[in-house]
């Protein structure tokens, strides 16, 4: 019985398990389709779309930074150019912990909380796989330090990049500038595709003013890489093309003599060239060392920098606003001139002090006993201040104003620089405006003198000196005199551009001027005739003192330190040769004491380098 | 009996493999299928001819076995499967107490002078078990047998499932599986079991995945949400298969697998690098390989002359599927990631043994007496 059911169902179960065979080829056949259908779409349908992407993932584009352009003096002395010099860059794709890195790496050598900052805000910005530098210009022993230990590190490498370098420090720094890591505020105003892969902008002075010109154009580069970044072969290349180099109007040689005749003290110095606005020499002292700040500089150097009291980083010539003393004395001349009020004979009884009508308060000359007997020419060379607090009197403020402004003063004069301020040239209404009171007569007499609210600054004072040199002919000082374009074989010439002229009204009015200025520095009672001896040309000149204000009250120095501090300040303004003006120079030297004792004979001496040299040059052209 | 008729014209090689109880068409099938998988796995490991070597001497020793267990008679075979699965479940257990952890699973037992992974016996041990318990019963399976087969099919597998090893607790489960549905169990109770799997799949979920199980799930209903980890994997398979197109990059000329961009592109994702290299035409054609083995593989237990015959030679040309649609469903981004490799081109050794054994069981069942075709 047994048996024969097992004989039946086995035919039964065999016919099962066949239908069953045949169900699972059936699911087979239909599930591969599916397979195949995915495998349609993929490669088919969607192809392009992965084509894309499978681009997109070997094919990665490289930025070339291009190479910064360089600065030159007139006489093409190099002031800034670029050096290979070692960095520390990391590539955060290639390593796991980031934050113990950096922590490894530290006790190696000295990264700053800055150093740490600027990196991630530099990897913010950078392509996948982009190596992003940490630390610049490292020393010899830094990169044999890290290279010996860089097995340990994946992802962290030392390359040698074009970095900008200052060769000559301090020099001229005030006028260069610098260049510093891009910050966030940078990034905020740059466009971030053209600074793809530059570390480092333009932060003050021409750097800043030229940074279109001399960063030049990113460049790129097809490469293809493999999963781990790699780069394994360029594909194609678009080189990157470098910035425009810059020819001063700066003489470093004229430049270098002014520093060198600071020495300790504080001061500025602009020398312009009248004839067309070019700056010789912008000296501000003391200065500092630039590449610091390419480096990256440390908290502890800079805020040194900072809190100095002789303030290194501040830039005197451009943002100094200073009182400009008696170096007024000849523009208020000439506005006596021309506004008819006193004539060039008429003169003035100085008998030490001044006495406004109804008023007891004496306004004193700075020669106690009185210079007798002034007319315009005594009165400019021998500095007399009674003479002009009478003419400032018959002006009054408001016409003193208006005159000044024409040569410049008050305003920017727009040189291609950064933080230019306008100095001050006061008016009732910038009074009633700023300060909310009226003007008092007083005020007129001693901005007379050049004292009182009125302020300039150095670069201000040179070129009105220019533009008196001129007669009135006044240019905008510039800084840059070509711009050369490497890639394009071509040159541009800045040419002057005048900011203003000043037309008198009778001819004769600048002669009694410049005569007098003469004999600031060649007459016998000049105030600074002590600079004239063995001079072989002739220069027109003024000696200003100004009082310093404020100073007590906003700073705390040492005791010692105390007195100096309250020294006035010394200036000197002057143009050489008188016939045909070269060079006009404005100086200040804070707390110098007298203008004709500290802040003439470095004029005379610039001036007598400049011309010599002038005087050789045309020789041996003709 | 050997059932080929003798004859003059019948070749010598013909003759080898009879005199090995080889089968000819499936040789000559699997042939193939090594030659290309050979072809991908040099590009694949970038011209690596070391390990071209370690993966020839490993089909060696798999064709070996092969060639072994397809002259073990059908009876013998029989007669070891109760063996091999209580020694199967025993070294399972015994892995769960000094298993050795690798790449995070407890998978591997260390003999001594062999490091074995027990769940690739169970590849083959299950369908056996199954296959011999139910081949002496009678077909359709009732409930009383169906409840036993469940539960020797499900002690091994939950087993592996804890080690964690998703992959192979997927194949040894569907290997016993295949043998009761082709054993005849009722659509219904397959319909019963797929509403309580369906029903228990939300606490499976909860307390049977790991974490990285489920994550793998998730990932692949949305690479994007985690591309630089599991979803990285998909993403680029699936960049790599579709920037292969119709016709393919051409051999050693895919970017993606040739420049490191295809993560585990000679094991689990080789089947990406086929695909970038040699497009559509080339997937379609490997994939009418695979069909013609598991069809060899069907035609032959459709042939076979008992139950036990049938069913293990059903199941394990099933098993073989298996690893084909889960492999290619993964690649394709149809599947979670499971690590089921492309059978017998992937990189590895264990499954291509384990394999090649299965094959030799179909060889022999081909072979066996009551062999009907």
């Amino acid at each position: 019985m047994a048996y024969r059911e097992q004989l039946k169902d086995n035919y039964q179960e065999t016919r099962l398990i066949q239908r069953r065979l045949i169900v699972s080829a059936i699911i087979v056949l239909v599930l591969m389709s599916i397979v195949l259908g995915r495998m349609y779409v993929l490669q088919v349908v969607e192809h392009d779309h992965f084509s894309t992407l499978s681009n997109s993932n070997r094919v990665r584009l490289k930025a070339l930074p291009p190479t910064r352009g360089l600065i030159y003096d007139r006489n093409g002395v190099v002031l800034a150019d670029n050096l290979p010099a070692y960095r520390l860059e990391i590539v955060r794709e290639q390593m796991d912990d980031l934050e113990q890195v950096l922590q490894e790496l530290s006790s190696l050598v000295e990264i700053s909380e800055q150093d740490v900052k600027k990196f991630r805000l530099a990897s913010k910005r950078r392509r996948p796989f982009e190596s992003v530098p940490l630390l610049f210009n490292l020393t010899d022993d830094e990169v044999a330090l890290l290279a010996v230990n860089l097995h340990r590190f994946k992802g962290v490498e030392i390359n040698a990049r074009l970095t900008r370098n200052y060769p000559l420090g301090k020099h001229a720094v005030h006028a260069l500038g610098y260049v510093a890591r891009i910050d966030e505020r940078d990034l905020n105003s740059l466009d971030e595709a053209s600074y793809a892969g530059t570390s480092h902008i333009g932060k003050l002075g021409l750097e800043k003013y030229y940074e279109n010109d001399l960063h030049g154009d990113v460049g790129y580069q097809r490469v293809e890489v493999n999963a781990s970044g790699r780069t394994l072969r360029v594909l194609d290349e678009q080189p990157p093309l470098p910035g425009n180099n810059l020819y001063l109007t700066i003489d470093s040689a004229l430049q270098q003599l002014a520093e060198d005749l600071f020495a300790e003290e504080r001061g500025s110095v602009v020398a312009i060239d009248p004839s067309n606005g070019e700056v010789l020499a912008l000296v501000s002292m003391p200065s500092f060392d630039p590449n610091l700040f390419v480096k990256g500089i440390k908290s502890k150097e800079y805020s040194e920098l900072r809190d100095s009291s002789s303030r290194p980083l501040f830039n005197r010539a451009l943002t100094g606003q200073y009182p400009p003393g008696s170096t007024t004395k000849p523009f208020f001349g000439l506005a006596g001139l021309e506004y008819s009020i006193m004539g060039h004979k008429q003169t003035v009884y100085c008998g030490g002090y001044y006495l406004l009508p109804n008023e007891e308060r004496r306004y004193r000359d700075w020669k106690k006993e009185g210079h007798g007997k002034m007319n315009l020419n005594d009165a400019i060379a021998q500095s007399c201040d009674v003479y002009f607090y009478d003419l400032s009197y018959g002006m009054g403020i408001d016409r003193m104003s208006v005159f000044m402004k024409q040569f410049g003063f008050g305003e920017k004069t727009g040189i291609d620089s950064t933080g230019e301020r306008p100095g001050l040239m006061p008016s009732r209404e910038w009074k009633r405006g700023a300060r909310g009171q009226p003007w008092f007569p007083g005020e007129t007499l001693i901005t007379g003198i050049g004292q009182g609210y009125m302020l300039v600054t150095p670069l201000q004072l040179a070129n009105a000196t220019a533009a008196l040199a001129l007669e009135g002919q006044r240019f905008k000082p510039h800084l840059v005199k070509t711009i050369e374009f490497p890639t394009e074989d071509m040159e541009l010439e800045i040419l002057p551009e005048i900011n203003g002229v000043y037309n008198v009204k009778k001819a004769l009015n600048w002669e009694h001027v410049i005569k007098a200025m003469e004999n600031v520095v060649h007459g016998l009672r000049g105030t600074a005739h002590r600079i004239a001896q063995g001079i072989t040309y002739r220069m027109a000149g003024k000696t200003g003192t100004a009082q310093v204000f404020g100073i007590a009250q906003d700073e705390e120095y040492e005791e010692d330190k105390i007195s100096k501090k309250l020294r006035d300040h010394a200036l000197f303004m002057g143009f050489a040769p008188l016939e045909d003006p070269k060079i006009a120079i404005a100086v200040i030297v804070e707390n110098g004491g007298s203008g004709s004792s500290t802040a003439a004979p470095i004029a005379r001496k610039m001036m007598d380098a400049y011309l010599l040299r002038h005087n050789a040059q045309q020789e041996s052209n003709s | 009996m050997n059932r080929v008729i003798e004859s003059d014209q019948i070749s010598i090689s013909r003759r080898i493999l009879d005199a090995f109880r080889l089968d000819p068409v499936l040789m000559l099938l699997l042939f193939l299928l090594s030659a290309i998988g050979f072809l991908i796995l040099f590009s694949a490991g970038g011209s690596n001819t070391e390990l071209m070597f370690r993966q020839l001497t490993r089909l060696g020793v798999a064709v070996g076995l092969m060639v072994l267990v397809a002259n073990i008679s059908l009876r013998v075979l029989k007669k070891l499967s109760l063996v091999f699965y209580l020694v199967g479940v025993l070294l399972l257990v015994a892995v769960i107490g000094f298993g050795e952890v690798g790449k995070g699973a407890q998978r591997w037992l260390d003999l001594g002078f062999l490091r074995f992974q027990p769940s690739e016996l169970m590849k083959l041990a299950m369908p056996m078990m199954i296959a011999s318990y139910l081949s002496e019963k009678v077909l359709p399976v009732g409930w009383k047998d169906l409840l036993i087969s469940s539960g020797l099919v499900i002690v091994p597998v939950l087993l592996i499932a804890r080690q964690p090893d998703l992959g192979t607790a997927l194949l040894v489960g569907s290997a016993g599986f295949f043998v009761l549905f082709l054993a005849g169990v009722r659509w219904k109770i397959f319909m019963v079991l797929g509403l309580i799997a369906s029903l228990m799949a939300p606490l499976l979920w909860k307390f049977a995945l790991h974490d990285y199980q489920r994550n793998r799930i998730l990932t692949l209903l949305d690479p994007e949400s985690d591309p630089l980890g599991t979803g990285y994997h998909i993403i680029q398979s699936k960049i790599a298969i579709g920037s292969g197109g119709t016709y393919g990059k051409g051999w050693l000329n895919g970017t993606q697998s040739q420049l490191d961009f295809l993560p585990e592109r000679s094991t689990d994702f080789i089947f990406s690098v086929y695909g970038e290299e040699f497009g559509f035409f080339g997937a379609v054609l490997l994939v009418l390989l695979y069909l013609l083995i598991i069809y060899r593989g069907l035609y032959i237990s459709a042939c076979s002359g008992d139950n036990f015959g049938r069913l293990l030679a059903g199941a394990l040309s099933l098993t073989f599927f298996v690893y084909l649609f889960v492999n290619t469903g993964m690649v394709t981004g149809l599947l979670p990631v499971v690590g089921v490799p492309l059978p017998l081109v992937s990189y590895g050794g264990t499954s291509m043994v384990t394999l090649m054994g299965g094959f030799g069981i179909i060889m022999a069942i081909r072979s066996s007496k009551r062999f009907l075709a």
